[in-house]
């Protein structure tokens, strides 16, 4: 059994439209099976109101189940006496920077989490600084949150749960307010932390080019899991990709166009090197 | 406009100051304002000398402090206004119902020189000590009101989330604002009825934006584990230094001394 | 019919420690009808610059011009020109405050001074072209999706039946599918009304499926601006300041140098596919 694991999990909740009117029962996450084993970095794809937020939520105890069940590492999420011990080591990280830095200082958030856990003081400084080296924000650690940029904020946002020394940490469209920049900053200290401490991450997204170093990727539809595998199993299905509306990064989008005119490119290309070195055997 | 004010604003800078215990600074702060309603007219030599000694200490440019100023020019003019017309005396000046006096001119110079004095000693504390630590000592020294069942910690922890979230809400006002005023909002123009109609288009998203970032706020404290004070501990507790000890030394000095001066000499 | 920008500058904080030049010396001209892309990282100048356009920003020094008129003399009714340049800000879904749909989209054409009926007549409209279904007009703008709100606010500005309409990321958060419905609309606006289209983009691929010409900003100056292709052949530049060509522009130019003679002008993947078969002569 690996570090989260969801068995037949469903979420559902009552949408009540008007009043008088019977509510509406909307199936967020239906009947989704999963299991990530510690240390991979996963993927979770899909867009807006597939259920991957909701999914997303679960592994952080900030949802329960109303149906099946959901393990971060073997404790039952619904068993309400390891909620905090969950929590600490399956740390979440949002889409909106501005809406989850507490304090007014970077360091001093960076030591929100550790505080809660009632860490001893000399301990918390520690982890504080070994956070803010691991993500690369040690220069800012005295500055105000507010003089940040998005992908600088976000990167906070990542050491705050780092120093809560978690086993795994689920981050939740941390890129989607991001410019480019921003979204390849984030991204490189995500992956650091995958490399470097061993974190299991999980990452959810809707930027096909955040996809490519993962080991798995989830593909969310209305609620239920519809695709799984490795990027390269997963990008081999343009047709099914474009059905579910979600965007296919360029080079796959091109190796798939020449191979539908007849070029024989292999399938699942996912880096500009790949597909030149392709096509130019044609040559 | 609005980001203009700089009261209250956190300056960073490396000073005995900025070290000192938040508390310290606190109750030095009271023990100013009290310093100011003793002195009646010569103490204020001794007020203005503590003020400058303590703004030199504090290493904060004065440019920067008198730029906080300048929100509350229009307070300081209307208070001053008050004092000169209302106060009977020797007349100086008369224009209709409107009269000058000689007391009126005394008292609204005094009370001028108090509200500056009272605002850049405030504003010194909260110049030099960050919004976190500020919530610190209130905590701290608020502790013994937990013993009548006030919520000390969710107060003071509500006062820091309210100081971060203060800057982005004006921000997020001033784009508002712009927004609007692309799809032809007028908030200037019109009697006083129409403007405070006028401030619906504002004040809704406002309320929206504000009421979305709580929530949000709220689930990314609840993911890092925050369940109340209780088994928190701290990254940065309170602890008094040496300097603190002495910092209550000089206070006390300078209290007695502003007494001495009121009673001895009527200063 | 056309914005014009002469040598403006805009400083921040002027003379102070703080002093910032977010525009430099930029002069420019948007004829009536074409589709501009802006394009800069965070920082660069392009939020300043638009909203010099309609007046909520006043140059440092410099004149803004619109039809030929210096927007900042006496008497020039800032209001009136607002109407005629529209400005959808970044997540404009946050200026939203009606209790209805329509009621939100008919807030400019009321302020125009358009009667109850005119209004309404605006305001479908504009729900039509950005196909928010009739059904949805009573609801609550609350309540809908995170890509209805969007388009529902940039009905609002569509309602005043603007000349130009400015769009700052019109698709920031959105997921690919809100994203092309946006930007599907806004081309189809262009299209058929003929107003002026600026678009702030951080997306080369978008900009370079949908505009004719393309600006490029960096640290306040205007750094490049012609056609996307012109653009896009400076890919390296662009590097430099932080930018990126589009994905097809890099792999063009990798084939180039291995040897196949390949159009390395080519920005959409259509294009791509279609040079790389002719080069290998199939």
């Amino acid at each position: 059994m690996g570090i989260i694991k969801a068995r037949k999990l469903g979420y559902d909740y009552y949408e009540y439209e008007e009043e008088g009117k019977d509510p509406e029962i909307v199936h967020a996450v239906e009947d989704v099976d999963l299991d990530i084993q510690a240390g991979q970095f996963i993927t979770v794809l899909g867009h807006n109101g597939s259920g991957k937020s909701t999914l997303a939520k679960h592994m952080n105890a900030l949802l329960v189940p109303t149906e099946g069940t959901m393990w971060v590492d073997h404790m039952d999420t619904a068993q309400s006496d390891d909620i905090w011990k969950i929590r600490q080591e399956a740390g979440m990280v949002f889409q909106n920077p501005d809406n989850q830095i507490i304090a007014t200082v970077v360091e001093e958030d960076v030591g929100f989490g550790p505080e809660n856990l009632g860490v001893p003081t000399d301990e918390i400084w520690r982890r504080v600084d070994e956070s803010l080296q691991a993500t690369g924000m040690v220069a800012y650690r005295k500055q105000s949150p507010n003089k940040l940029s998005g992908g600088q904020k976000q990167r906070v946002a990542i050491a705050g749960v780092m120093a809560m020394k978690p086993k795994c940490i689920i981050l939740d469209e941390p890129t989607a307010m991001l410019d480019p920049n921003g979204r390849k900053e984030v991204l490189k200290a995500v992956r650091e932390l995958n490399q470097a401490e061993g974190v299991t991450v999980i990452l959810i997204t809707h930027y096909m080019e955040e996809v490519i170093y993962s080991d798995k990727v989830f593909v969310m539809d209305e609620g239920r899991l519809v695709m799984q595998g490795t990027p390269r199993e997963i990008f081999s299905r343009v047709e099914k990709l474009k059905e579910l509306r979600l965007d296919v990064p360029q080079v796959t989008l091109l190796a798939y166009e020449l191979r539908k005119k007849g070029l024989p490119i292999p399938e699942g290309i996912l880096t500009i090197e790949e597909l030149v070195d392709e096509i130019c055997r044609f040559n | 406009m609005i980001r203009d004010i700089t009261i209250g604003q956190y300056y960073p800078a490396e000073s005995v100051l900025h070290r000192l215990d938040p508390r310290v600074k606190f109750i030095g702060t009271i023990v100013y304002i009290v310093s100011l309603f003793i002195f009646d007219n010569w103490g204020y030599i001794l007020g203005s000398a503590f003020l400058i000694a303590m703004i030199l200490l504090s290493k904060v440019p004065l440019s920067f402090m008198v730029r906080g100023l300048k929100a509350i020019v229009v307070l300081l003019i209307i208070t001053m206004l008050f004092n000169v017309l209302l106060t009977p005396g020797e007349v100086l000046w008369q224009f209709g119902i409107l009269r000058v006096t000689e007391e009126g001119l005394i008292l609204a110079g005094k009370m001028g020189i108090r509200l500056i004095f009272l605002i850049l000693g405030a504003s010194l504390m909260t110049l030099t000590t960050t919004p976190t630590k500020l919530t610190d000592a209130l905590e701290k020294l608020m502790r013994p009101l937990k013993k009548i069942r006030v919520p000390v910690h969710e107060i003071a922890m509500m006062m820091s989330i309210a100081l971060r979230f203060i800057p982005i809400l004006l921000e997020e006002t001033d784009k508002i604002m712009k927004a609007q005023m692309a799809r032809g909002a007028d908030f200037e123009s019109g009697n006083l009825i129409k403007k405070v109609k006028a401030m619906v288009p504002l004040l809704v998203p406002l309320f929206v934006s504000a009421f979305r970032r709580a929530n949000d706020l709220a689930l990314a404290m609840e993911a890092r584990c925050y369940h109340g004070g209780e088994g928190r501990t701290q990254m940065k507790p309170l602890r008094y230094q040496r300097r603190d000890g002495i910092a209550y030394f000089i206070l006390g000095l300078y209290l007695a001394a502003a007494i001495l001066l009121r009673v001895l000499l009527g200063w | 019919m056309s914005i014009q920008l002469e040598d403006v500058t805009y400083t921040y904080s002027p003379g102070t420690a703080y002093e910032m030049h977010a525009l430099d010396h930029v002069s420019l001209e948007i004829p009536q009808g074409q589709f501009v892309g802006i394009i800069g990282h965070t920082g660069s100048g392009k939020s300043t610059l638009i909203q010099h356009f309609n007046g909520l920003m006043q140059p440092t020094s410099g004149r803004v011009l619109y039809n030929g008129e210096d927007i900042w003399q006496e008497g020039y009714s800032l209001r009136n020109l607002r109407f005629h340049v529209g400005l959808v800000f970044q997540y404009p879904e946050h200026q939203l405050f009606e209790t209805t749909v329509i009621g939100d989209v008919c807030f400019g054409p009321k302020n125009q001074g358009l009667t109850p009926d005119e209004c309404r007549e605006r305001a479908k409209e504009a729900l039509t072209q950005v196909e928010i279904p009739e059904e949805l007009y009573e609801k609550s703008p609350f309540d809908l999706s995170g890509g209805q709100k969007r388009r529902v606010a940039i009905a609002g500005v569509l309602a005043m039946n603007p000349d130009v309409i400015v769009l700052d990321e019109p698709t920031a958060g959105l997921d690919p599918k809100g994203r092309d419905e946006i930007l599907d609309r806004v081309r189809y606006l262009h299209d058929t009304r003929g107003i002026t289209v600026i678009l702030v983009s951080h997306s080369m691929e978008d900009v370079a499926r949908y505009v004719e010409r393309l600006i490029v900003m960096s640290r306040g100056q205007k750094k490049y601006d012609g056609t996307p292709r012109e653009v896009f052949s400076h890919y390296k530049e662009l590097e430099k300041i932080g930018l990126a060509a589009p994905q097809m522009t890099y792999i063009m130019h990798a084939l180039a140098e291995r040897g196949l003679n390949v159009d390395v002008t080519a920005m959409t993947v259509e294009e791509a596919r279609d040079s790389i078969l002719k080069a290998l002569g199939r």
